[in-house]
C-alpha cells in the first residue's frame, strides 16, 4: 500500500517524509532523515537511548509510528544546543564526566531536559525516578545524576 | 561525596591528576559521535541472521533456494561459505581461541547448540524484505536432548554437546567423552596439612547465573568489499585489529585485503572482543558487491552473545585462632555456554590472591551446555570465585568474632607476596585499600533498621600487550595524536593528559583520535584494562620520541653535536645544554615545527611495543544494604569503592570506572540472571526481564582512589576498569548476612530466593523455641 | 499494514467491525509496537483512536470523573482534580514503564492489553470503576472487573472498543491506593499488584472497602473476602490480618520469570496490609506519595 506522507517539525524546521505503517519515528528519524542522535538500545521502550519529545512530551520514539508524527513538534538532541551554545545539561555532563561510552547520553540529556523544564528544583530522588527509563551501563548513575541536579542550579541561577 | 585523588607525588604533575572536559565530549552530547549503527553507505543492503528455535539439534539440511529467489535479496549465507577450520585451541588475550569453535558460533555447522544459534545470513534491500527472507529459509532439525544446568552438564548419562569431547588436563586423559572441556587444577603448598593446623574450617557451596555485559549499545556493522577484493569494515568493537584477524582466518583472506575502523563504541565490558556478525558482514557484501549493514536486535543480543558464566562452587577455607588462615581449596565449575572457553582459569588464579596464603589448592572446571557461549565480562571469571571466597573469609571472621577488615588485614597480599597462581606481587595496594575502608566515615556510620554492612576485597591482574601510537607535530606545532585501542570510557582524554604533561603542550594543542586497522602497527584489544595503561605508556614513548626528534633538529640548526642540546622539561622547549653550547634562543615546539622541513623533515612520534610490566589492581568496598524483611527485597543504601588505581591520569574516569563496576556488580549480586523454562529456552531475552539496574535503584556511589605507582609504567598507571566489578558480589551478599542473620549462597539474591531463605531461617527458630 | 485514524467513535466501530483481518487499536502503542515488533501479532489494520476527542479527555461533571479511554498516565498526573480524589489510580497509572512511557501509555490500553500484571487495573477495580463501550448496537456499561476474563481476554465482542472509565466521586472520609510489588524500583512489570479504596464513617468505621489485586491469577481479582473483613471494623490490626489473609487466599498464581507462587501468595498479603493502611491514612485526610 502506498507510504503515509507526513509533516513535522523537527526542532523547529518543517520535516516531510513518507513512510510505512510499520516504520516507528525512531526508524524514520535514523535511516531517512539520517539523524542518528537519537540511538536505538532495545527497541522495546525499555532503555530510554531512543528518547525525543513530541509536543513536548516526553516519548520513546521506538514507541511510536512515524505517522503518528503527523502534524506534531518532534524535539530531538541535535536541537539541544543553540548555535555555539551547548544547553547548560550538554555543558554539565562534560564537566562532570557523566558519560562513558556516551551511547545512552542523548537519551539522557533529552529526559533531563524534559524534567527541568517541568521541575526546575528536582531532588535527588525525583531526578533518578524520571531517568529510571534511561539505561545508563557505564556510570552507575552517580555523575549523571549531579550533572542533572548542576545543569538545574546552573539554569535556576541563571 | 567524592574524595580527590590521594597523590604523594602530585606535586611532579601539571595535567595529570586534573579533570578537564574529555576531547571526544562535544560530539557525545550533541549526538554527533558515530557508533556501529550510524553510518549508512550508498546502495547499501540489510543484513539479518536466521536463529534455532530449537536448544540442540542436528542440522539435517538447510534450502536456501527459496530466500534466494524472494525479489530484493542479493545474497545467502550459510557455513560452507566460510573457509575450512582447525579444531585448536590457543592463548589469546585474556582467554583462548580456538578458529573452528569461533566460526561454529557465528554459524551453526551440523547442528544448532542453543536456543538462538545463528545458522544461516541474508542481505537484501530492506529490513522488511529481510525478514520475509529469513522465513523462506527451510531447515530440517533433528531435536536432541538438552542440558542448561552446569552440574547436570556434568553428570554421568547428561546429553553430550560433542560426542568426542573428552576433558583436557586430566591424567591420565578419560576414555570416555562428557561435558568437562578442561580441568585447571592451581597448587600452592599443602592444603591438607594447613587444614589439619586450623582451628576453624568452614565450607560451603554457591551457585551463581549468568549475567550479561548489557551494554546499551547492540553489536553493529557495516561491511563493504570491492569487486577486487578489497574490504572495509566499521564496527562497534574493543578491538579492530582483532576483528581483522578473526575474520581474515575464518574467511581466508590475506589480513591486508580488510581495513577495519573502529566506530564509537557504545559500551562493550568484554562483550566486544569477539566477532559475531562482521564475518557475516564481509561475506554477504563479497557475494553481493553492495554495503551490508547488520544490527543486532537486543533480544538477540541477550540470547545469543556473551553473558559470563554461570557456576557451582565449593570453597573450603580454615584459619588459626588468632585470625591466620592456613589453607584455601575452591573447586569451580564454570559454564562455558556452547563452545569450550570459560573464564575458569582466571577465576582460579584470583579466588585467593587478596591474601597471603601458605597453602592454596583450586580447582577449576570448564563445561559446556546449551546456553550461549560465553564471553569475556569485566575481570572475567574473578567475579565468581572471588564471591565465593570472600563470602566465606567474611563467615570466618564472624566465627573468630574478628573485625572483617582486621581479619583481612592480617591475612593480606602484599608487595612480595607469592600468589598461589604463580608470580610475587611487587608494591600493591590491598593493605593500604583496607585501612582507607577502616579509615573511611561510612565504615563508622551508625546502621539503621533491617540494614547491613558488608566488606569484600577484590583483585585483578590487569595486562598489558601489543601497542602503536603515533604522534605527529603539525606544522604550526599543535599534535595529531593516533592510539590504536577503541575508546570505551575516557581514554582519549587520558592519553592527550599525558602527551600534554609529557611535552608541556595545552590539551587544545592536541587532537586525538583511534586509527584504523591501516593508520598503525597491530594493537591488542581494549580489555584487561590494559588501553590507558598500554596506550599511555606507548603515547609517553612516542611524545619522547618528539622531545629527541626536537633536540636533534635544533641540534641541526645550531651546527651543535646533539649531546650539547637539551629539552628542558620545565619550558617545554629545547636549549643549549651548557654555557659551552654557545647563546641560542630556546625553542618550543611551535619553533622546532617551523624548521622541520629545512632539517629533515616531518616529525613524527612513533612507539610500537608489547607492554610488559602490567600491575594487579586490589580493591575493598563496603556496602550498606537494607533488606525488607517481609518481602526479600534488598535495596543499596550507601555504597563506598575504594580501590588502587596507581595513578590516577583524570580522577573522574576513575571514579567512573568505578562506580559503573559496582552497577553491574549490584546487578549481578540481586537481580540479573539468565531465566531458562524446561524446554531449555531463555525466557527474559530484553531489558525489560534482564533486570539490570536502574538510576532509581542506586544511592551515590562513592569512591576512594587509593595511588600506589605502578614502577613499571612512566606515571605509575595499573589499569582501574575491571577489579571494581569483583567486590560488589560479596559484600552486598556479607551485608545481607548481617542485616537478616542468613547467610545467602546464590546469586542473584532476588526477592523470592531471599525471603524464602528467611522464612526458612525463621521456621527453624520458631521450632528451636 | 493499513493505518487510519478516525475522528469519531462510530467510525471506529465502524472500521472495527467492517475489518476482516486483525484489526487492532492503537493508543499509546507501547504495548502494542512491541508485541508486532516481537512477532506476537501481526495486525493488518491499525485505528489509532488518539484523534478522537472524547477519548482524550477527562470530564468532571456529576462529582465524579469520566476518563477518555486515550488519557496517558502523564495527563492523568497532571489532573490536579483526579489526583486529588483517587490518587492510588493516579499512582497506579504513573506506575506502568519509565516517564517515557508514562506520555504514551493510556488506561484504555493497559486495560485492554489483557495482562493479568497491569497496574492501573486494580486501583480502578478497588475504586468501584466502571467502563463505557461503544460498539455497532450501541453503548453499554461493565465494571472495570469485568472486562479482562483472561490472559489476552477481553470481555468485547466485535466492533467494541473503550470509550472510557467512569469513576465516582470520591467519598468523603475516603481514601485508595495501589502498591505493587516489583524486584528493582521502576521499570518491571508487577509481580503483585493491591489496589484498595475504603470509606470511614465518622467514628473511623470502615464503611466501603475494595481490595482488588493482579498478577497472581490469570485476571485481576476482586475479593470479596478482603472487603468483608474490613467492612464494619475500625480497621485494626486484627482486621487487616484476617483482610491480608483472604488477599493471599484468594490468589491462584503461577511460577513464572517474575516470581514463584509461594512468593506471589505471601507478598499478596503484605502488599494488602501495606495498601490498606496508606488507603486509611488518606482517608483520614493525610496526604503524600507512595515513592
Amino acid at each position: 500500500m502506498a507510504k503515509h506522507h507526513v509533516q513535522t517539525t523537527i526542532n523547529g524546521d518543517p520535516i516531510e517524509f513518507l513512510c510505512d505503517t510499520e516504520e516507528t519515528l525512531l526508524d524514520v528519524l535514523r535511516n531517512q532523515l539520517n539523524m542518528t542522535g537519537t540511538k536505538e538500545g532495545c527497541s522495546t521502550g525499555d532503555c530510554g537511548a531512543c528518547s525525543v519529545t513530541v509536543d513536548n512530551r516526553l516519548v520513546c520514539s521506538c514507541l511510536m509510528l512515524g505517522v503518528e508524527a503527523n502534524g506534531k513538534k518532534i524535539g530531538t538532541i541535535e536541537g539541544l544546543a543553540s548555535g555555539d551554545k551547548l544547553h547548560p545539561l550538554q555543558q554539565k555532563f562534560l564537566e562532570h564526566a557523566a558519560l562513558q561510552c556516551g551511547v545512552c547520553t542523548p537519551g539522557f540529556l533529552v529526559a533531563s531536559k524534559a524534567l527541568l523544564e517541568k521541575n526546575s528544583n528536582p531532588t535527588e530522588t525525583e531526578v533518578r525516578y524520571w531517568l529510571a527509563g534511561n539505561l545508563c551501563r557505564c556510570t552507575g548513575y552517580d555523575k549523571i545524576v549531579r550533572a542533572v541536579m548542576d545543569a538545574a542550579h546552573e539554569i535556576r541561577s541563571a | 561525596m567524592q574524595d580527590k585523588a590521594k597523590s604523594p607525588m602530585s606535586s611532579e604533575f601539571s595535567v595529570v591528576g586534573t579533570r578537564p572536559v574529555r576531547p571526544d565530549g562535544v560530539d557525545k552530547v550533541t549526538g554527533r559521535a558515530r557508533f556501529g549503527a550510524d553510518l549508512n553507505l550508498s546502495g547499501q543492503l540489510t543484513g539479518a541472521v536466521l536463529r534455532s528455535p530449537h536448544v540442540h539439534a542436528r542440522v539435517l539440511k538447510i534450502d536456501v533456494s527459496q530466500a534466494l529467489a524472494l525479489e530484493g535479496v542479493k545474497a545467502v549465507v550459510t557455513q560452507k561459505d566460510f573457509a575450512p577450520q582447525v579444531n585448536s585451541t590457543t592463548a589469546f588475550g585474556e582467554g583462548t581461541l580456538n578458529l573452528m569453535h569461533m566460526l561454529t558460533n557465528v554459524l551453526a555447522g551440523d547442528k544448532v547448540l542453543f536456543h538462538g544459534h545463528p545458522i544461516a545470513a541474508v542481505a537484501a534491500t530492506n529490513a522488511a524484505v529481510a525478514k520475509r527472507a529469513l522465513k523462506l529459509i527451510k531447515v530440517d532439525y533433528e531435536v536432541l536432548p538438552h542440558v542448561i544446568d552446569v552440574d547436570e552438564a556434568m553428570a554421568l548419562g547428561a546429553p553430550l554437546l560433542f560426542p568426542d569431547m573428552i576433558t583436557e588436563g586430566v591424567k591420565p586423559a578419560p576414555t570416555t567423552p562428557s561435558n568437562i572441556a578442561k580441568r585447571i587444577d592451581i597448587v600452592l603448598g599443602d592444603v591438607e596439612a594447613g587444614f589439619k593446623v586450623a582451628d576453624v574450617i568452614i565450607e560451603r557451596s554457591f551457585k551463581t547465573a549468568p549475567v550479561h555485559q548489557g551494554y546499551i549499545e547492540p553489536h553493529a556493522c557495516v561491511a563493504t568489499v570491492s569487486e577486487d577484493g578489497q574490504a572495509e569494515l566499521w564496527v562497534s568493537t574493543q578491538g579492530h585489529w582483532i576483528v581483522r584477524m578473526l575474520c581474515a582466518k575464518l574467511l581466508g583472506w590475506d589480513i591486508n585485503k580488510i581495513k577495519v575502523t573502529a566506530a564509537e563504541i557504545g559500551g562493550g565490558f568484554g562483550g566486544k572482543t569477539v566477532v559475531y556478525l562482521e564475518p557475516l558482514a564481509l561475506l554477504l557484501s563479497q557475494k553481493s558487491r553492495r554495503p551490508v549493514k547488520m544490527v543486532m536486535s537486543r533480544e538477540d543480543v541477550i540470547r545469543a552473545t556473551g553473558p559470563t558464566s554461570g557456576s557451582s562452587m565449593t570453597v573450603k577455607i580454615g584459619a588459626t585462632n588468632d585470625g591466620r588462615i592456613v589453607a584455601g581449596e575452591a573447586l569451580l565449575k564454570y559454564q562455558a555456554g556452547a563452545l569450550p572457553g570459560s573464564p575458569v582459569g582466571p577465576g582460579c588464579m584470583c579466588a585467593f590472591a587478596p591474601y597471603d596464603l601458605p597453602n592454596v589448592k583450586v580447582t577449576g572446571y570448564d563445561v559446556v551446555s546449551n546456553r550461549p557461549k560465553v564471553a569475556a565480562y569485566r575481570a572475567p571469571g574473578a567475579p565468581i570465585s572471588e564471591y565465593a571466597v570472600e563470602a566465606v573469609v567474611d563467615e570466618l571472621a564472624a566465627t573468630l568474632k574478628m573485625d572483617p577488615i582486621e581479619f583481612r588485614l592480617k591475612n593480606v597480599a602484599k608487595q612480595g607476596t607469592k600468589a598461589a597462581y604463580g608470580p610475587k606481587f611487587g608494591p600493591v595496594g590491598m593493605a593500604e585499600s583496607l585501612e582507607a575502608a577502616k579509615a573511611s566515615a561510612h565504615w563508622r556510620t551508625p546502621l539503621g533498621k533491617n540494614q547491613g554492612r558488608g566488606v569484600a576485597a577484590g583483585f585483578w591482574f590487569n595486562i598489558g600487550g601489543e601497542t602503536t601510537v603515533s604522534l605527529v607535530l603539525n606544522e604550526d606545532g599543535t599534535l595529531g595524536l593516533t592510539a590504536g585501542t577503541p575508546d570505551i570510557g575516557g581514554l582519549r582524554a587520558s592519553l592527550c593528559m599525558m602527551a600534554s604533561e609529557e611535552l608541556k603542550v595545552p590539551l587544545e594543542k592536541i587532537r586525538v583520535q583511534i586509527g584504523d586497522t591501516n593508520q598503525l602497527g597491530y594493537n591488542f584489544l581494549t580489555g584487561g584494562s590494559r588501553s590507558t595503561f598500554s596506550s599511555g605508556m606507548a603515547t609517553v614513548e612516542a611524545a619522547r620520541d618528539i622531545k629527541k626528534e626536537a633536540v636533534r633538529r635544533a641540534a641541526k640548526l645550531w651546527e651543535l653535536p646533539e649531546e650539547a642540546v637539551e629539552w628542558d622539561s620545565g619550558s617545554g622547549s629545547v636549549r643549549p645544554a651548557g654555557p659551552n653550547a654557545g647563546k641560542h634562543t630556546p625553542m618550543t615546539l611551535v619553533d622546532i615545527a617551523r624548521i622541520a622541513g629545512k632539517t629533515g623533515g616531518p616529525i613524527v612520534g612513533y612507539s610500537r611495543l608489547n607492554a610488559h610490566g602490567a600491575a594487579p589492581s586490589f580493591a575493598c568496598h563496603i556496602a550498606d544494604v537494607e533488606v525488607d524483611p517481609e518481602t526479600g527485597k534488598a535495596s543499596i543504601v550507601r555504597y563506598t569503592a575504594i580501590q588502587d588505581a596507581g595513578r590516577a591520569i583524570h580522577p573522574s574516569y576513575v571514579e567512573g570506572q568505578y562506580q559503573g563496576g559496582v552497577a553491574q556488580g549490584i546487578g549481578w549480586a540481586l537481580n540479573e540472571e539468565y531465566i531458562y523454562g524446561t524446554d531449555g529456552k531463555l525466557q527474559n531475552a530484553g531489558f525489560l526481564d534482564y533486570r539490570i539496574p536502574v538510576a532509581s535503584d542506586l544511592p551515590m556511589l562513592d569512591t576512594i582512589i587509593i595511588e600506589v605507582p605502578n614502577p613499571t609504567h612512566p606515571y605509575g598507571v595499573r589499569g582501574v576498569g575491571e577489579t571494581c566489578i569483583i567486590p560488589p558480589l560479596a559484600a552486598i551478599s556479607n551485608a545481607m548476612s548481617m542485616a537478616t542473620g542468613v547467610r545467602f549462597a546464590e546469586l542473584p539474591m532476588s526477592p523470592p530466593k531471599v525471603l524464602a531463605a528467611l522464612d526458612k531461617a525463621r521456621a527453624a527458630n520458631t521450632a528451636k523455641m | 499494514m493499513r493505518y487510519e485514524a478516525p475522528e469519531s467513535v462510530e467510525k471506529a466501530c465502524q472500521l472495527l467491525a467492517d475489518d476482516v483481518g486483525h484489526a487492532r487499536i492503537l493508543a499509546g502503542g507501547t504495548d502494542l509496537l512491541v508485541q508486532i515488533k516481537t512477532d506476537v501479532l501481526d495486525p493488518s489494520l491499525l485505528i489509532d483512536i488518539k484523534k478522537i476527542q472524547e477519548l482524550r479527555e477527562i470530564n468532571t461533571g456529576s462529582g465524579g470523573f469520566r476518563i477518555g479511554a486515550a488519557v496517558t498516565g502523564a495527563e492523568l498526573k497532571e489532573h490536579d482534580g483526579l489526583r486529588a480524589a483517587w490518587p492510588g489510580i493516579v499512582e497506579a497509572a504513573n506506575l506502568i514503564g519509565s516517564t517515557q512511557v508514562q506520555g504514551r501509555a493510556t488506561l484504555g490500553g493497559n486495560l485492554c492489553n489483557g495482562s493479568p500484571a497491569a497496574d492501573s487495573v486494580p486501583a480502578l477495580i478497588a475504586a468501584g470503576a466502571k467502563v463505557v463501550i461503544a460498539g455497532p448496537n450501541g453503548r453499554r456499561e461493565l465494571p472495570v472487573e469485568d472486562i479482562m476474563v483472561g490472559v489476552r481476554k477481553l470481555a468485547l465482542t466485535k466492533g467494541e472498543l473503550i470509550v472510557s472509565f467512569i469513576v465516582p466521586p470520591r467519598p468523603k472520609q475516603g481514601g485508595d491506593a495501589y502498591l505493587r510489588f516489583i524486584p528493582r524500583t521502576e521499570m518491571d512489570i508487577a509481580v503483585v499488584g493491591c489496589g484498595v479504596s475504603l470509606q470511614l464513617d465518622a467514628d473511623g468505621t470502615c464503611t466501603f472497602a475494595r481490595l482488588a489485586l493482579g498478577a497472581v491469577a490469570e485476571r485481576p481479582l476482586l475479593v470479596g473476602d478482603a472487603a468483608k473483613a474490613l467492612i464494619g471494623s475500625k480497621l485494626d490490626a486484627k482486621a487487616v490480618d484476617v483482610a491480608a489473609a483472604a488477599a493471599s487466599a484468594a490468589c491462584r498464581p503461577i511460577d513464572d520469570k517474575r516470581g514463584t507462587k509461594a512468593f506471589r501468595i505471601k507478598v499478596a498479603a503484605v502488599l494488602a496490609r501495606r495498601t490498606i493502611q496508606i488507603a486509611l491514612d488518606r482517608a483520614h485526610g493525610k496526604t503524600g506519595t507512595t515513592h
